[in-house]
């Protein structure tokens, strides 16, 4: 059976701590952003990090949800694409080839969660970062959208290992960037088809949820509510 | 007014020889007026494109649009002058069809602006563009991609849509100009005359040819109908098909063909009025004209108010809750003033303008008209960006305001409108001189005929012989 790759987060040990997000920095090339631009709003993090306060003062908690990209079955980002830049691999993933986008950012509109990237700029890294790129990760040129791949160079490298070692992938086997660098092993990365793998599972959970279900985007990122948010403080 | 006398208002039975004289003065005469015109107009229009060029060697990035309002001015513009074109293939078909007679000095003026205004118009999506360069990769063609453009896509829809259009108008347009260009070509000498020979199509005004030019404008004026009903509906549905609070909506078609026909009129008298000054042309663009014109903006203006009604009112009632941000961000918020600028130029300035027959002479209608092809940009960029600034999530509301690109290419491309239409008066007779005439062609031209086909080599004068010469 062909893989279908989710993602749970679990809320209640989500620190807020951003080292997701300058994992998929440097993992996936996502070029730097100068103070003027980021006030603009065009920071490019595929994955950031919100934080909520929730409660009254002085009853008050922080809530720290990572945001990327939800990884659609029913995704609003792709019919809308002209060029099928933005389109559903075969496993799943909502995949966006550079190559093929024109920049009509009409995607990032109709995504729900704003979670594109527009590159406004050629891309520039603050020094001595331009020296880290990663080899296995195109860098994108002006004028292109670019999002969150659940770092597909790692699932093809993991795929292509296993293959040539003819065996099955294991659980927990592929880590994306974030997952990998999450101190407190709040995300979990894994394969939705295998009833037993650890995000099946995770998502399987009472706490389980999923970000704007209403708009009916059937996202492949489980959010897991924070335990004592149900009751009262 | 003597012109006032409304039984004999649109009746125009000049001579025809002053008819032509009239309406050829342009074609053969060139002012130093003129020449000052286009100068200025190329001028003010230069900085447009070279700020476009500056644009796609730095990137987008040097216009306004930003996270998570990745659209802007441009779109505005672009619907806008979509919009605008709706004045006048789909005005000039309808009254064909209903054979109104008093369409006869309006018709040109009408398809003209909508010929241009999609010109303009359908540059903004380019402009837009991150990779202006590859905008080809709309067009369906076996290409070394291996792959078609996505059929899903409603901005697919809009180049099919667009072009379509473009090309019906621009026929609708052509077809009853070729008589007109045959009498240039008949008057006019050297390099003049050979331009307008190639124009001209070999028109030699045989009955046969007559008949073929008729049928063929009968059958476009019903064809090119529907085309200008979708285009505008699929420019709308460049919204509606998003899952965006406020243009998920299923009003949006026929609010944006109403839309489109209401701004496309208010162009419509403008353009008139300026012709009419211009070219002094007061004798056959009369008050008539403007007060039918403006009674049909009335409708239209009552018609908009109606949309926007529907859409604010489901919205409120509604009461959900993504919506609702950015629906009193328009109705209260940061965009209140321009909300009820629009509301205030769209239906509050005109509608007794335009109610009041007094009120609705030349001057009124053209003050009416300007209001409101204001108030319909606004409407506009108040469908564009407002609902992008509040999308559903917290962290995801931005803020959008332009920068000195865009508003320099925006007024770039105004420009090169008034030169495009400036231009082609000046080549091209505005009012359709045998349409004028009406049906004083056919004897006369029968009897020509017979000329032509005695030695059709030889170039007659024959185009609209004089009936009373």
């Amino acid at each position: 059976m062909a893989h279908r790759w989710g993602m749970a987060i679990d809320l209640d040990r989500c620190t807020g701590c951003e080292a997701c997000v300058a994992a998929c920095h440097a993992e996936n090339n996502i070029a730097t952003v100068n103070a003027d631009q980021a006030a603009k709003g065009r920071t490019m993090h595929w994955i950031h990090v919100e934080r909520y306060w929730e409660g009254e003062f002085p009853n008050i908690r922080a809530r720290f949800q990572p945001v990327l990209c939800q990884q659609c079955d029913a995704a609003p980002c792709e019919p809308v694409c002209p060029t099928y830049a933005s389109y559903h691999n075969p496993e799943g993933l909502n995949a966006q080839v550079y190559n093929r986008c024109i920049g009509t950012r009409y995607c990032a509109n109709a995504c729900p969660y704003s979670v594109r990237y527009f590159n406004w700029f050629n891309p520039a890294w603050d020094k001595p970062l331009q020296l880290q790129l990663n080899p296995d990760v195109s860098v994108r040129e002006v004028g292109v959208m670019e999002k969150c791949t659940f770092c597909n160079q790692r699932i093809l490298a993991a795929e292509i290992k296993a293959k040539a070692e003819n065996r099955e992938l294991q659980d927990g086997e592929v880590k994306p960037a974030c997952v990998q660098s999450c101190p407190p092993t709040a995300m979990v990365f894994g394969d939705l088809n295998d009833a037993n793998s650890q995000v099946s599972r995770m998502a399987g959970s009472v706490r389980a949820t999923i970000l704007l279900e209403e708009v009916g985007t059937l996202p492949k990122v489980i959010y897991l509510e924070r335990e004592s948010s149900h009751g009262n403080e | 007014m003597a012109m006032n006398d409304a039984a004999q208002a649109n009746v125009i039975d000049f001579a025809p020889e002053k008819i032509r004289k009239d309406l050829l003065l342009p074609v053969f005469h060139t002012s130093r007026r003129y020449y000052a015109l286009v100068i200025a107009l190329v001028a003010l229009g230069l900085p447009g494109m070279a700020v476009y060029l500056y644009q796609i060697t730095e990137g987008m990035g040097v216009a306004g649009i930003t996270r998570p309002v990745f659209w802007g001015f441009y779109i505005t513009n672009f619907v806008f002058w979509i919009g605008i074109s709706h004045a006048g293939t789909l005005i000039s078909a309808i009254l064909r069809l209903v054979n109104a007679t008093w369409r006869r000095p309006v018709t040109r003026c009408a398809e003209a602006i909508t010929v241009f205004a999609l010109a303009i118009g359908a540059q903004y999506p380019i402009i837009h563009l991150g990779r202006a360069w590859l905008f080809f990769w709309l067009i369906p063609y076996p290409s070394e991609r291996g792959i078609w453009p996505n059929f899903r896509s409603p901005l697919v829809w809009d180049f099919f849509a667009i072009s379509t259009y473009l090309t019906g108008s621009l026929t609708f347009l052509l077809l009853p100009i070729i008589p007109d260009w045959a009498m240039v070509r008949d008057r006019a000498t050297g390099l003049r005359q050979r331009i307008y020979t190639v124009l001209a199509l070999g028109w030699r005004g045989t009955p046969r040819e007559w008949h073929r030019l008729e049928v063929a404008m009968r059958i476009m004026a019903v064809i090119i109908l529907p085309v200008a009903v979708s285009v505008h509906t699929i420019v709308s549905w460049d919204f509606a098909m998003a899952p965006v609070p406020m243009w998920h909506s299923t009003v949006f078609g026929p609010y944006f063909v109403a839309g489109a026909i209401f701004s496309g009129i208010a162009a419509l008298i403008i353009v008139m009025a300026l012709v009419r000054k211009a070219l002094h042309l007061e004798e056959y663009l009369k008050p008539v004209h403007f007060d039918n014109l403006g009674k049909l903006l009335l409708v239209m203006s009552l018609l908009w108010i109606y949309f926007i009604f529907a859409e604010r009112l489901t919205v409120w009632y509604g009461n959900q809750p993504a919506e609702m941000a950015a629906f009193w961000s328009i109705q209260r918020g940061r965009f209140a003033v321009l909300f009820w600028t629009m509301i205030s130029c769209n239906f509050l300035i005109p509608f007794p303008i335009l109610a009041i027959k007094k009120l609705r002479t030349i001057a009124g209608t053209v003050i009416a008209s300007s209001t409101i092809v204001v108030g319909m940009w606004l409407e506009r960029f108040l469908i564009v960006v407002p609902p992008l600034e509040h999308k559903y999530l917290p962290y995801d509301w931005g803020s959008y305001s332009p920068t000195w690109v865009e508003i320099t290419i925006t007024f770039g491309t105004f420009m090169g409108m008034i030169l495009l239409y400036v231009l082609f008066a000046k080549f091209v007779p505005i009012i359709s001189i045998w349409e004028l005439k009406g049906p004083q062609h056919s004897q006369p031209i029968a009897e020509a005929a017979a000329n032509a086909t005695v030695n059709p080599a030889i170039r007659l004068d024959n185009t609209l012989p004089s009936t009373n010469g």
